[in-house]
């Protein structure tokens, strides 16, 4: 189902469309021909949104790297192009990102970047904004859904016009927030076609430094192009003070202080001086309310503009109505905010590995063996929290494998060194790890903890599954074959539902001398599909209470009013149960029984 | 689903409308939310705290965790299910869960209206328990102003097909549904005076690893030289597993010292005896 045929959603004023699903209409609506990124939230849906459409090229890459390649390749070969990723993905973009400010593009090309502030699943928060500075890229900052739409839109004409990539950046505010969008038709925008031009695209060191001064040269007429374009816009009010917004902090300006004078910056990189100067020639106090750090606010004191921002909105975490509220009481602008009473205590609820997950096994077998283990990002990276706590590192993408071979090196590991690495983040950035780990012959073991999907964004093809996103099948990666070319002598495939196997493997794999590889042959249980098998349940009667379940941290395992010996028995929660037999495992008086099984022992 | 239902009812009524929702490492059990703005004009899509008509709760403990968005006055709708946490149950000492009890009179400080209903049961009763949203939304429909059209219209181009009548009469009985009786609420235990004490007869232990394998509370390790070392004492709950599986007999496990031998003047009186 494309967007616009979502018929639920047709109303008279517009359709209500996520940040995401509008930056995915607007690149439709530009006629581009191709999007590509890698899954990471908050970005995610803006590929799966339109996947379903067969008047769009629509891929998930490897990485965010090779999706920036793709992108560029086809700009080039003279079709407009999307490429999407989180803020983080933008680092393992970012070679590519450099130096394509230089060549300059063909066909429209814009890379839609979403920032996570707070980090909800970051591991950290970055601002894009400053790689626009460093890349010297035009950027755009959407501040809500309709922007999302029209500011992708015009974002191709800029890339356009100025022979240049263009960035927008979204937060998790924009992105995650469904707001009301009318709907355009699809521009048809033929292939232009690629235009040999080696002096353009060639970066070798002599052509690079023709560029550089061309490159410099679109930055001026791009400042220009700030000063006039329709991006910035000017509300009137009626204080004596005005505030520069931009993004979703704008929204949080406009609900605390409805009537102030504010200054919207569209485009947040670059900036127009000229008119804010201006502005700032017309109030008393100017004010710079950004989420993140103080990047538009030291642009303008660099220009000898003097703006108010940092010291009174917090540079850590999200904005909110609150805090920015609370940021204009202490300048003095509004009353102290009333208090409001503290919600009484609850129970912490941190996020978890699902019942039935089959990375659960392998991080307890780790666990006992003492293994130090080096994480990476995915579902797995939670084996870090309590009551598993078995993972001791998670840094970014692929680094586990790197880390381990430098933790070996170190002498310093108290156990056997292994990298956790999920199949999607090892085919994003382990593969280099894996070859320099038989390079130097490193003594660790790399546990492939292979679930067919992309687990943590919500379930995405990669090129270990078969499928693309557009759902045709393709030829899978061949993990053991792939581990074996590299060198790697000890491979194991594990069914990690089996303790005992899994047990034997990883200690088996730990004390090989060199590098191993073990890799788990379990799908996700929640995507693609949920997998469900017999859910299992206790026998109360024969729980003695000893809490060996209780050491996996399943979430449908918790402990029951009864007691054994003054200790809590444990239930199961049959609702969410998946029936991965790893509790039952773990019993020693085996209590744990398929549901089904209970019924019979009591009917005998 | 049910904030998009929401949504698309308020759209439907000739609101502007903002609806944020939260994705990503929340999906995994933790704690997930969205806020929903309406109005002729919306500006931020985040509730500012202490300002929301109303709060949909769907467990208990999550009402209790977002009701500071609530205006004084406002109106909380709480499904009465628990869904309990692992993290709640680790307290291996007290043996107490961290669950909150549930009180339908813990926001009466702040006047806001606590609504306790039993959704799920409602849903089964119906003849679908997975239609037990719907029930809730039922509840919260009767807080705002929004005409039932709108209501069963956004529910019949959103939930799944063959599931919309179901839903409707579940949304409907929602609004009438008459508060839930609050479940009886089960002391805690006693609280045991641990440790136990680990006896080990070294004389008898091979070092075959297996009670290291198994303590839940890893108190015990096979040392560099295979010896057994107990290495976390006071983390012994005296589940004796080690002792039941060891095949040697070479574990003992003793219930905690008497806190009468450990104590002075008891301590005195029973030695005088």
């Amino acid at each position: 189902m494309t967007v616009d045929a979502a018929p639920h959603k047709k109303v008279s004023t517009g359709v209500l469309l996520s940040g995401n699903e509008a930056i995915a209409r607007g690149a439709v609506e530009a006629g581009a021909l191709i999007a590509v990124g890698y899954p990471g939230t908050p970005s995610t849906e803006i590929l799966e949104s339109i996947a379903d459409r067969t008047d769009i090229d629509v891929r998930w890459a490897p990485n965010e790297k090779v999706a920036l390649d793709v992108a560029l390749g086809a700009s080039l070969g003279g079709i407009r192009a999307l490429a999407t990723m989180k803020h983080v993905g933008l680092n393992v973009a970012a070679d590519t990102f450099m130096t394509m400010a230089y060549t300059g593009v063909g066909a429209g090309l814009v890379i839609a970047c979403a920032d996570d502030p707070g980090m909800h699943s970051s591991q950290n928060e970055q601002d894009t904004r400053a790689y626009a500075r460093m890349a010297g890229v035009p950027l755009l900052e959407p501040s809500d859904s309709a922007e999302a739409k029209a500011f992708t839109a015009l974002a191709f004409d800029i890339s356009e016009e100025f022979d240049t990539p263009v960035l927008i950046r979204t937060t998790t505010r924009v992105s995650h927030n469904r707001g009301v969008v009318k709907l355009g038709s699809r521009a048809d925008k033929p292939v232009i076609g690629f235009q040999h031009n080696p002096k353009k695209y060639v970066m070798i060191p002599g052509h690079a430094r023709a560029r550089r001064p061309v490159f410099l040269d679109r930055l001026k007429r791009l400042s220009k192009y700030a000063e006039t374009s329709p991006l910035t816009v000017e509300l009137d009010g009626t204080s004596t003070f005005g505030v520069i917004t931009s993004g979703i902090a704008h929204h949080y300006v406009r609900e605390v202080l409805p009537d102030a004078r504010v200054l919207k910056l569209g485009m947040s990189y670059p900036i127009p001086v000229a008119r804010i100067r201006e502005f700032a020639e017309t109030v008393d106090r100017l004010f710079v309310v950004e989420e993140l750090d103080p990047i538009v606010e030291n642009d303008l004191h660099a220009a000898g503009i003097n703006v108010e921002g940092k010291t009174f909105f917090p540079q850590i975490g999200e904005l909110n109505p609150d805090t920015v509220r609370r940021g204009f009481a202490a300048a003095g602008i509004l009353p102290p905010q009333i208090s409001i009473e503290p919600a009484p205590p609850t129970v912490a609820r941190p996020p978890l590995m699902c019942p039935g997950c089959p990375h659960t096994p392998p991080f307890l077998v780790l666990k006992r063996i003492g293994a130090v283990v080096t994480g990476d990002i995915g579902c797995y990276t939670l084996a870090a929290l309590q009551p598993l706590a078995a993972m001791d590192t998670c840094v970014a993408m692929g680094s586990s494998i790197g880390m381990a071979i430098g933790l070996a090196a170190s002498g310093g590991a108290d156990g056997p060194v292994v990298a956790t690495i999920g199949d999607s983040t090892f085919l994003h950035g382990g593969i280099p790890g894996l070859a320099d780990a038989v390079y130097s012959q490193a003594n660790i073991t790399v546990l492939i903890l292979d679930n067919g999907t992309t687990a943590m964004t919500g379930g995405q093809e990669h090129p270990g599954t078969g499928l693309t996103l557009q759902g045709s099948d393709t030829i899978p990666v061949d993990f053991v074959a792939l581990c074996r070319s590299l060198g790697v002598r000890d491979v194991r495939v594990i069914d990690p539902y089996d303790v005992a196997a899994t047990y034997a493997a990883l200690e088996g794999a730990a004390a090989f001398v060199g590098p191993s590889v073990v890799i788990t042959n379990r799908p996700c249980v929640e995507a693609p599909m949920k997998i469900r098998d017999l859910p299992y349940e206790v026998i109360a009667d024969a729980c003695t209470a000893c809490q060996a379940c209780m050491t996996a941290g399943c979430p449908s395992i918790i402990w029951s009013d009864e007691t054994f010996e003054g200790r809590r028995k444990v239930y199961i929660d049959t609702d969410t149960c998946t029936g991965c037999t790893l509790c039952a495992q773990l019993c020693p008086p085996l209590a744990i029984v398929p549901i089904n099984k209970t019924k019979e022992s009591t009917s005998v | 689903m049910a904030s998009m239902i929401v949504a698309d009812a308020l759209v439907r009524a000739g609101h502007d409308v903002k609806q944020s929702e939260v994705h990503g490492m929340a999906q995994r059990g933790g704690s997930v939310f969205s806020h929903i703005r309406w109005g002729s004009d919306v500006d931020s899509p985040l509730v500012p705290a202490g300002s929301a008509e109303v709060l949909a709760a769907f467990e208990w403990a999550e009402a209790i965790r977002w009701v500071e968005y609530v205006r004084d006055g406002g109106a909380v709708v709480a499904d009465i299910r628990t869904i309990i946490p692992p993290g709640a149950c680790t307290d291996r000492r007290s043996w107490a869960t961290r669950y909150p009890d549930i009180d339908a009179g813990l926001f009466d400080g702040r006047h806001i209206k606590t609504r306790l209903i039993d959704a799920s049961s409602t849903a089964t009763e119906l003849g679908n328990v997975r239609a037990a949203n719907s029930v809730i939304l039922g509840s919260v429909a009767a807080f705002l102003d929004i005409d039932d059209v709108h209501w069963e219209a956004a529910i019949a181009s959103l939930v799944p097909r063959g599931t919309v009548e179901i839903n409707i009469a579940a949304f409907r009985a929602g609004r009438t549904v008459s508060d839930a009786e609050v479940p009886q609420q089960v002391p805690d235990p006693d609280g045991f005076p641990g440790p136990h004490q680990i006896e080990i007869r070294h004389e008898w232990c091979k070092g075959c690893d297996i009670c290291s394998r198994f303590c839940p509370e890893f108190c015990l390790e096979v040392d560099i030289d295979g010896k057994l070392v107990v290495v976390n004492a006071d983390a012994c709950t005296g589940c004796r597993l080690c002792e039941l599986l060891c095949p040697d007999f070479a574990i003992t496990i003793r219930p905690p010292l008497e806190p009468a031998i450990a104590a002075g003047p008891t301590d005195a009186t029973g030695s005088s005896t």
